[in-house]
């Protein structure tokens, strides 16, 4: 096996891209052209001549002690650079989003399958992957801790950890660790009187299994040693501070000399915001003074990432005849893994929002996360409002039942609107269309019944499973919320770049934040602000870098709200200092003047810009942030937690084939409030791809573990819907302007990713007549067999 | 070993070839044609689908030496150089690139199922796009605006001569 060379490939590029499309245009990606040629540089498809690659030696067993790690055959392979453990870690053995928990090589102890024990780095991939089969590691196997409410009711029995770790500035205030026991956080909501009663009562108990994000680039980078004794991280993440803080505390190294740029990133979808490979090849590359590029194959992926957190959840509605909620109570456990990650911000989600869109007098809600030594779960799209979502959902569908009720009529009598209180005592300040949602889905036309039979449009597809006998066509309805941006007090804010110039006679902008983009397009909301609030056409979109501060995370379907809130104040505190230069120029007063097409204009002028800025450039970098949110009350999880909410609502039409429990979703139909469509072809393809995920979160995706081992982590075992399993959707996009946001935008991504698995979910019931209370839903489940 | 095969219509020869190494990761890694992406590497997501002697396969499932004599093509080589192929445009222009990590296997996957098509005289229908598609994983999209391309880019091309 020798080194493969060939050119060096995926310098980070700065996009430019179409040029045209404003705010509220259906701009094109400046880095499309680039994707379809295949010459986007994924971080999978960095390169450098001298690289070596590394790999990662994992742990086979969820709970072990390590007795000893033998090294010495793996560093006897020829092709190998260096073999690492924890003891080559120079600065901090753990890190977390949260907690700083996790090792980043086991030290001691692993704690779930999959852990990270020992790296290799080698000058081809099978060198390295065949050295670290030759480590050799003495564990003395324990029992696992695997059921999350097992964990909890034995506080020191079993305790996945021993010792208190250490919390970050991104811990919610509230969030508690508890060295003793396995419990990450728990939060009441107590609202009203928690003995409340009621005429009708509906009690269910509901669980949500682990889903994959299952993004399509694997975890990769490409690190770097430099010159001053730092690295340069070329890597495909989320948020690339956090990274660094996280990567400088594990070196031991200040910021300046850990420098991250974001390599192009396939997908992300909540699986990036924790660490990967990041630490792993900056001490490989810093070790062997070499570039080291690390790229997980998909098995490693699925052990590589946190999980969205499976879920079991206990609800009790009480409602009067007339259909009026009384009052809520739940307890809802989420299994947490070995590690903390976002854990304590699910819980904070599930538990605040965890009874819906509704307004009840009356709220008890327990929200516990727990360690247990399964994988760790963590981010995933729509994290705790899409578990809780499941059960809150079918609850109103039961009730309605109960109550002989139509469901979309019994949601929409106790729909949150603007001015509702929520269950944590927060007044919903902006547009809330719950029941427009509702109403509008319901008023749409339903797909025609089957006609001749197509194989191809039947459960079972040309397995020719069935020629439409035992078929029954449900309809089911689902509406959701869930918070945009961070809460619960943290300091949410991003930063933007922006700098005016004429290059070669062009006006140019250059916009510089460090928000990644994962596929979502957020480069083009970028330019698009700028086209907007500069008059300017070609907008440069400089690669995303920790050479500018930082802009958050990209989650919670924040960066268009946050990051696009900084590049618009940017281009203010440009385009002011702009104006101004032209007022002295031309004497007309600062308020006539205004940027339109490249020139300054005014009644009567024209000025171009060129004459305006000569060779100077206007630079401004701006901090910005949206209003302050506040911590919750621990004992009543009461305040001001969340700045901005998200509404979506889904129609599901699904055919069963009762017989087989095999099923087809005939369409989907998405309604969702975006308060203003900034790129209105890309919040389509959010609401589209949304929908997407939690109809396979409804009935087909679960990472399957069992004895704290993972079953199926391949595409082969891991299904996600292909193009034959999602069906066609009618959607409608509703523009009621949040006046607190930019441009009145409201966060998109999240929303759709939510109501639509509970309306699949609702569609099963119908055609079924079952209570089916577990997702994924499996053909046992329809059949009973 | 040493590697003779023609790829998008030029001889390449690469030597100390490990028998064990995939078509796909000779392409990206010592080809210098990362274009074909490595999502799966076991042949259920679509992303390395190539031409090899003119039918679509996954890179991943091809060991290197079967490729010797053959003729690979892959997303690089759909248009000249500074073009876009229609179907390239189309995705563009329905807004069917995301993250774009599924785009190279599917253009790949559209330009062979509307050649067929083509040769046919036809425009495929949304079922046997979808049919043809299957093959293909997204995580993005939904497909939705997939479909929309691959109609646009049937329509647009449903007069060319194959």
């Amino acid at each position: 096996m020798s080194a493969p060379t060939r050119t060096p490939s995926g310098a980070p590029a700065h996009l430019t891209g179409p040029g045209s499309g404003r705010v509220g245009d259906d701009a094109a990606r400046p880095d499309g052209v680039l994707k379809v040629r295949g010459e986007f540089a994924y971080g999978s498809d960095l390169w450098m001549d001298d690289m070596l690659w590394g790999v990662t030696l994992r742990s086979p067993h969820p709970y072990a002690r390590i007795r000893s790690v033998d090294v010495g055959p793996a560093l006897a392979v020829p092709g190998v650079h260096a073999v690492l453990t924890s003891d080559d870690v120079p600065g901090s053995k753990t890190y977390g989003l949260e907690l700083a928990d996790q090792p980043v090589l086991a030290v001691d102890v692993v704690r779930y399958q999959g852990e990270p024990v020992a790296l290799v780095a080698a000058d081809h991939p099978e060198t390295a992957r065949r050295a670290a089969a030759r480590i050799v590691v003495d564990y003395e196997v324990w029992e696992p801790v695997t059921d999350a409410r097992e964990a909890l009711g034995h506080p020191t029995w079993n305790q996945v950890h021993e010792t208190e770790a250490p919390v970050t500035e991104l811990s919610r205030e509230s969030a508690h660790l508890h060295p003793q026991g396995n419990l990450v956080r728990h939060l009441k909501v107590r609202k009203g009187d928690p003995h409340a009663t009621a005429d009708v009562v509906v009690t269910g108990e509901y669980e949500v299994g682990m889903q994959d994000q299952a993004f399509l680039g694997p975890e990769s980078g490409l690190a770097v040693p430099a010159e001053d004794g730092g690295v340069e991280l070329h890597v495909a993440t989320q948020w690339l501070h956090v990274d660094q803080r996280q990567v400088c505390a594990a070196l031991g190294l200040p910021p300046e000399r850990v420098r991250l740029t974001l390599a192009g990133v396939g997908g992300a979808f909540g699986g990036r915001e924790d660490l990967s490979m990041h630490v792993h090849a900056c001490l490989l590359a810093l070790r062997t003074g070499k570039p080291v590029k690390m790229s997980y194959n998909r098995e490693e992926s699925f052990f590589g990432h946190v999980h969205r957190h499976p879920a079991t959840m206990r609800y009790e509605h009480g409602a009067t005849r007339d259909g009026d909620l009384v009052y809520v109570r739940a307890q809802i456990h989420l299994d947490g893994g070995a590690y903390a990650s976002s854990t304590p911000a699910v819980v904070g989600n599930a538990g605040t929002m965890g009874i819906g869109p509704y307004v009840v007098p009356n709220v008890h809600v327990d929200c516990y996360g727990a360690y247990t030594n399964n994988p760790p779960c963590g981010a995933m799209r729509g994290f705790g409002s899409v578990q809780t979502a499941f059960a809150y959902e079918a609850q109103m569908d039961a009730l309605a039942a109960e109550l002989g009720m139509d469901p979309v009529e019994l949601r929409c009598r106790n729909a949150m609107e603007q001015g509702s209180p929520t269950p944590t005592g927060q007044v919903v300040d902006s547009p809330a269309p719950v029941a427009e949602l509702l109403r509008r889905l319901a008023a749409m036309p339903l797909p025609e019944p089957p006609g001749t039979l197509d194989l191809r449009e039947v459960p079972g597809g040309v397995s020719n499973t069935t020629h439409g006998e035992g078929v029954r066509r449900g309809v089911g309805y689902a509406v959701a919320y869930k918070n945009v941006a961070f809460s619960e007090g943290f300091d949410d804010h991003s930063t933007a770049r922006v700098r005016l110039e004429v290059v070669g006679g062009e006006p140019t902008v250059t916009v510089h934040t460090a928000a990644a983009e994962v596929g979502q397009g957020l480069v083009t909301v970028e330019q698009q602000i700028a086209r907007t609030e500069l008059g300017v056409d070609r907008v440069v979109i400089h690669p995303k870098d920790t050479d500018v501060g930082s802009a958050g995370s990209t989650s919670a379907s924040r960066q268009t709200y946050v990051t696009g809130g900084a590049v618009k104040a940017a281009c203010e505190a440009v385009r002011a200092r702009v104006l101004e230069r032209a007022a002295g120029l031309t004497g007309r007063p600062v308020g006539d003047l205004r940027l339109f097409d490249g020139t300054v204009v005014a009644e009567g002028l024209e000025l171009p810009l060129a004459e305006v800025l000569g060779d100077d450039a206007v630079e401004e970098t701006l901090e910005w942030r949206h209003r302050p949110t506040q911590a919750l009350d621990p004992e009543t999880g009461q305040g001001f937690a969340h700045v901005q909410y998200a509404f979506s609502a889904h129609r599901a039409v699904v055919d069963v084939d009762t017989e087989l429990g095999l099923l087809k979703v005939v369409e989907m139909a998405c309604t969702q409030d975006v308060g203003k469509a900034i790129n209105p072809q890309a919040v389509v393809g959010q609401i589209q791809g949304g929908t997407a995920q939690g109809l396979g979160l409804a009935v087909m995706e679960e990472v399957l573990v069992r004895d704290g081992r993972v079953q199926n982590p391949s595409f082969t075992d891991y299904l996600i819907p292909t193009v034959l399993d999602v069906p066609p959707m009618r959607i409608e996009v509703l523009e009621y302007a949040d006046p607190h946001a930019p441009y009145g935008l409201r966060g998109v991504g999240e929303a759709p990713n939510i109501s639509s698995g509970p309306a699949v979910l609702a569609a099963i019931r119908q055609a079924t007549g079952l209570p089916l209370t577990r997702v994924p839903v499996r053909p046992e489940h329809i059949t009973g067999t | 070993m040493r590697l003779t095969c023609t790829v998008n219509g030029t001889e390449q020869q690469v030597d100390d070839v490990w028998e064990g190494e995939s078509l796909l990761y000779v392409l990206r890694e010592r080809m210098g044609l990362p274009g074909s992406k490595n999502a799966c590497e076991q042949g259920e997501c679509g992303s390395c689908t190539v031409y090899l002697d003119g039918l679509p396969v996954c890179a991943c499932l091809v060991a290197a030496g079967q490729a010797e004599g053959r003729e690979v093509g892959t997303v690089e080589g759909l248009a000249a150089p500074g073009e876009l192929h229609p179907v390239q445009q189309a995705f563009l222009d329905a807004g069917a690139v995301q993250c774009g990590f599924c785009t190279p296997g599917l253009l790949v996957a559209t330009d062979d199922l509307l050649a067929r098509a083509r040769a046919e005289g036809r425009t495929p229908a949304d079922a046997e796009i979808r049919e043809a598609l299957a093959g293909n994983l997204c995580r993005c999209t939904g497909y939705e605006k997939i479909l929309d391309a691959v109609r646009l880019a049937a329509d647009r091309t449903a007069g060319d001569a194959r």
